[in-house]
């Protein structure tokens, strides 16, 4: 009962933080509150850390722009939005860079400017307004607004972002993308090499990785030849958990031993990264695992330690299955090469999705406290809101909790079964079916 | 409209270069270092705390095994022991009797030498004591034929009697 109330009133406060931030969630057209592009938003990348209203972290921005070379310089430079720094702008917490030639004519000489003073947003005085006063490095950026344009050669329509500079109107790019176009992105002016909310997100649960195993490591120095302790015996289930139900009953006795430190850095790496981003507050919060880059850079690991370490029975068995018919290794074979991409394909998608979907179902909830509170004009509405939705937050709270283990679980097993099918010593299938 | 607004907003689907490389290579430090660090000696660690243990249950039951061993040992010595005892209980009691018996025996045939030979010192004395009232009554018949000789000075008839008689006399002797 005493929980409850607490847990009420945590909630409540919590609510009427969202409630009184109006950085937290995007605006439509009208003003109001947009839902999905808040949620979009939110599970999407950032280049500074949101803490709570106005106070962001700022992170460091590593640009490329093929055109201009490298612009480093600290998030804190586009004064939350407010400034362009070397034709970069911040637009709903994402780097993007405007792409019009027009821009840079006209603003040649702080370009120029800007040759000298590469990290010149570092020491940037917040204080100085305007690039009247000789450095030239702070253009005020006055808004961005969104057009909805219609690609001529498709008949697609498109959101397309402009900064308004000077009362002119620029065409921004957003951050390039490899996925060729087919999914709404593509190769722009600029590449985003920074240290976004999701890489500072993963450097943070690399450190509280190796502090936390450094610990353990050094209780088994310690207690060697004795009963484990501490963080030792804590973490040591879990060690012995992934060996004896993950590593050993799929690659195998005799073989698991190189795999395992392998596996046990997916589980944990993928664990702890889920884990961060179910806290609602800095400094956790990130989508970091519900990002397709994320899962797709884990998968290829996945794949190369698979396909590096195969052995010649997992050949054979993918280009020329031995004991079937001719014929049919000839449907068989493509199959199986497909197979190979499709296994670490069906990884990524899976923790993608699922850790996505769960950002997604929460900040939907959350999300009913503003579309019931009605942009703020019906507080007994974001009241309900914020109970019903704070009510179902917490169920999904728990059920994401328990999705964070089971699909760091899901990864490392499926990981350890195609490593262990790669490197397995194969007992001829034919011989074994005649004998039994 | 919409979903072409919901697929331009969903950002998270189009993979970033940036996060991309970004992703390679913490995971890349962490494996390393992890794997270096901790997996590595903490696999060595369980991998060798579980072969102590093992070899410590090995040993436990090795030595409950010699420990049953050395018991039977024991209680076959001691059963042993104990018939040995027995024997040689027995054979004792033997010699013992036998001792007894020879004892016996000796001290009969010793008794028996010793009557034996009382029996001939008796007979001896006997005779001796015989040839002494031999001698006596030799002495002693000369003694009385002396005295005879004498009376038959005084007497002839009364003599004779007399000297019939005292032979008769000696005859019953």
């Amino acid at each position: 009962m005493k929980v409850t109330t607490k847990f009420l009133s945590i909630l409540g406060v919590f609510a009427l933080l969202l409630l009184s931030s109006n950085a937290a969630f995007a605006k439509d057209k009208e003003g109001g509150y947009d839902p999905v592009s808040t949620v979009m938003e939110h599970i999407g990348d950032a280049n500074e850390f949101h803490v709570w209203y106005d106070t962001h972290i700022p992170l460091p921005c590593f640009l490329y722009a093929p055109e201009h070379g490298w612009s480093i310089f600290w998030s804190s430079a586009f004064h939350h939005g407010h400034a362009v720094v070397d034709g970069y702008v911040l637009n709903h917490g994402r780097v993007n860079r405007i792409a019009d030639p027009a821009y840079y004519a006209n603003h040649a000489h702080t370009h120029d400017d800007h040759a000298d003073h590469d990290h010149g947003g570092e020491n940037h005085n917040h204080g100085s307004e305007g690039h009247g006063e000789g450095h030239g490095d702070y253009i005020h950026l006055d808004e961005i607004i969104s057009k909805t344009v219609t690609v001529e050669e498709t008949g697609v329509e498109k959101e397309v972002y402009y900064a308004i500079v000077d009362g002119k109107e620029y065409k921004l790019d957003k951050p390039s993308t490899i996925d060729g176009g087919v999914l709404g992105g593509g190769i722009t002016s600029f590449y985003d090499f920074s240290i976004t909310k999701n890489v500072a997100t993963m450097l943070l649960a690399a450190i509280l990785l190796i502090f936390l195993f450094r610990a353990v490591a050094k209780g088994y120095k310690k207690n060697e030849g004795k009963a484990p302790s501490g963080v030792q015996s804590f973490m040591e289930p879990f060690f012995v958990f992934i060996r004896d139900e993950v590593t050993v009953p799929m690659i195998g006795e005799h073989k698991y031993e190189r795999f395992q430190p392998f596996i046990m850095t997916l589980f944990f790496f993928i664990l702890f990264c889920n884990l961060l981003g179910l806290i609602p507050f800095f400094p956790g919060s990130a989508n970091v695992t519900g990002n397709l880059a994320v899962t797709m850079v884990l998968a290829i690991f996945t794949m190369l330690v698979t396909n590096l370490n195969g052995n010649g029975h997992y050949w054979e068995h993918i280009f020329w299955m031995p004991g079937i018919p001719a014929w049919v290794k000839i449907i068989l074979t493509p199959v199986e090469i497909l197979g190979l991409f499709i296994k670490p394909f069906s990884l990524m998608i899976r923790l993608f999705a699922n850790i996505s979907a769960g950002h997604i179902i929460i900040l939907s909830l959350i999300g009913l406290i503003f579309l019931f509170g009605e942009n703020g004009e019906n507080v007994g509405g974001a009241v309900a809101g914020g109970i019903v939705g704070g009510l179902f937050t917490a169920f999904m709270n728990l059920i994401e909790l328990l999705v964070a283990f089971l699909q760091a679980f899901i990864f490392a097993i499926l990981s350890a079964s195609y490593i262990g099918a790669a490197v397995e010593e194969h007992h001829h299938e034919e011989g074994h079916e005649v004998a039994h | 409209m919409m979903e072409v607004l919901f697929l331009a907003d969903f950002s998270v689907i189009r993979p970033d270069p940036g996060l991309i490389l970004w992703t390679t290579v913490v995971f890349l430090l962490v494996w390393i270092i992890l794997g270096r660090m901790a997996f590595r000696p903490i696999q060595n660690a369980l991998k060798q705390r579980e072969d102590d243990i093992q070899s410590s249950l090995d040993e436990a039951k090795r030595a409950r095994e010699e420990m049953a061993n050395l018991k039977a040992e024991n209680e076959q010595l001691l059963i042993e022991a104990r018939e040995e005892r027995a024997k040689i209980l027995k054979e004792a009691k033997e010699a013992k009797e036998t001792i007894i018996e020879e004892a016996k025996d000796k001290a009969k045939e010793e008794a028996q030498k010793i009557v034996a030979s009382a029996k001939q010192e008796i007979e001896n004395q006997k005779m001796a004591a015989v040839t002494e009232v031999k001698n006596q009554m030799g002495k002693m018949a000369i003694e009385i034929a002396e005295k005879v000789m004498r009376k038959d000075l005084a007497a002839d008839s009364g003599q004779k009697d007399f000297v019939n008689r005292l032979v008769d006399e000696f005859k019953l002797n």
